[in-house]
């Protein structure tokens, strides 16, 4: 399995998300690839259908698909948690859900 | 260079989703101001913005103002045009004033980094709290209510004991 997790240096939710990746995969005792990669350009953004930060996707499929299509930027991205709750990272269900 | 403690507010004079512009002066009654650097696309203001609209109603018959400007790059950032601001304001019900300041000529002045960051001011339009709303984005997390206690000490004619405190958000999307 390889986790790849997206993100830009002009938005803070990066170190959060990261610790949400490594918290999931010992809690779960998964062994993964875990690839960090920071986008720095609008061009980078485009090329690589970076939503927005952070992103992750797991086996190259995006952990939350309903936010995987919107244009690609340089921004904060947007997650919808159950409830109506926003947040600047995935839901810890969504993540495992797309890792176990 | 962002606004230094007891700084005075730098006027403006920018347009509101209302349809009407807003000037500094505009304000002048009221008992104090708290402008919110904000934006429509950034996940950490949608995160806040039901507090910053409980805020202005909890302290609106106090004589507080709270409001929003939005000074982002709608270039770069489609979803912070005026007219995308104008939607968000009527989809959401906000009832504080949203300002687009499209030069950001304004937030040159007042010197934010993030969204969402306050600059509350007192009666004497003197700033004397900067920075993040409350100590969290998750509203069920909250454990100081930063602008809440500043209003309630400058409506008591105290200073807050807080003075300021470092905005978690969004970077404003400065125009290159």
């Amino acid at each position: 399995m390889k986790i790849e997790l997206f993100y830009w240096e002009g938005c803070p939710s990066a170190a959060e998300a990261r610790a949400l990746v490594d918290e999931v995969l010992t809690t779960h005792g998964v062994e993964a690839e875990f690839e960090v990669r920071e986008v720095r350009t609008d061009a980078e953004a485009e090329a690589l259908g970076f939503p927005g930060s952070p992103t992750i996707r797991v086996d190259g499929r995006d952990v939350d698909p309903r936010g995987a299509a919107n244009r690609p930027a340089l921004n904060c991205r947007i997650y919808h948690l159950p409830g109506g709750r926003i947040s600047p990272v995935p839901s810890r269900d969504s993540l495992e859900a797309a890792l176990l | 260079m962002t606004l230094a403690p007891g700084a005075e507010a730098p006027p403006f004079d920018l347009p509101g989703v209302d349809g009407r512009n807003h000037a500094l002066s505009d304000y002048g009654d009221a008992s104090a101001l708290a402008i919110v650097w904000s934006c429509n696309h950034c996940p950490y203001v949608q995160a806040w913005e039901g507090r910053m609209r409980q805020i202005q109603a909890d302290y609106a018959d106090r004589g507080v103002r709270l409001v929003a400007i939005n000074s982002n790059d709608a270039e770069h950032y489609p979803e912070d045009s005026f007219e995308a601001m104008r939607e968000r304001a009527t989809a959401e019900g906000f009832d504080f004033d949203y300002l687009h300041d499209a030069d950001q000529a304004v937030a040159t002045a007042y010197g934010p980094e993030r969204t969402p960051e306050v600059f509350l001011f007192d009666r004497d339009r003197r700033l004397v709290y900067h920075g993040a709303i409350d100590d969290s984005r998750d509203d069920r997390s909250v454990q100081r209510h930063h602008l809440r206690e500043a209003l309630d000490a400058v409506l008591a004619g105290r200073s807050p004991e807080i003075g300021e405190t470092p905005a978690v958000g969004c970077s404003v999307k400065w125009r290159t």
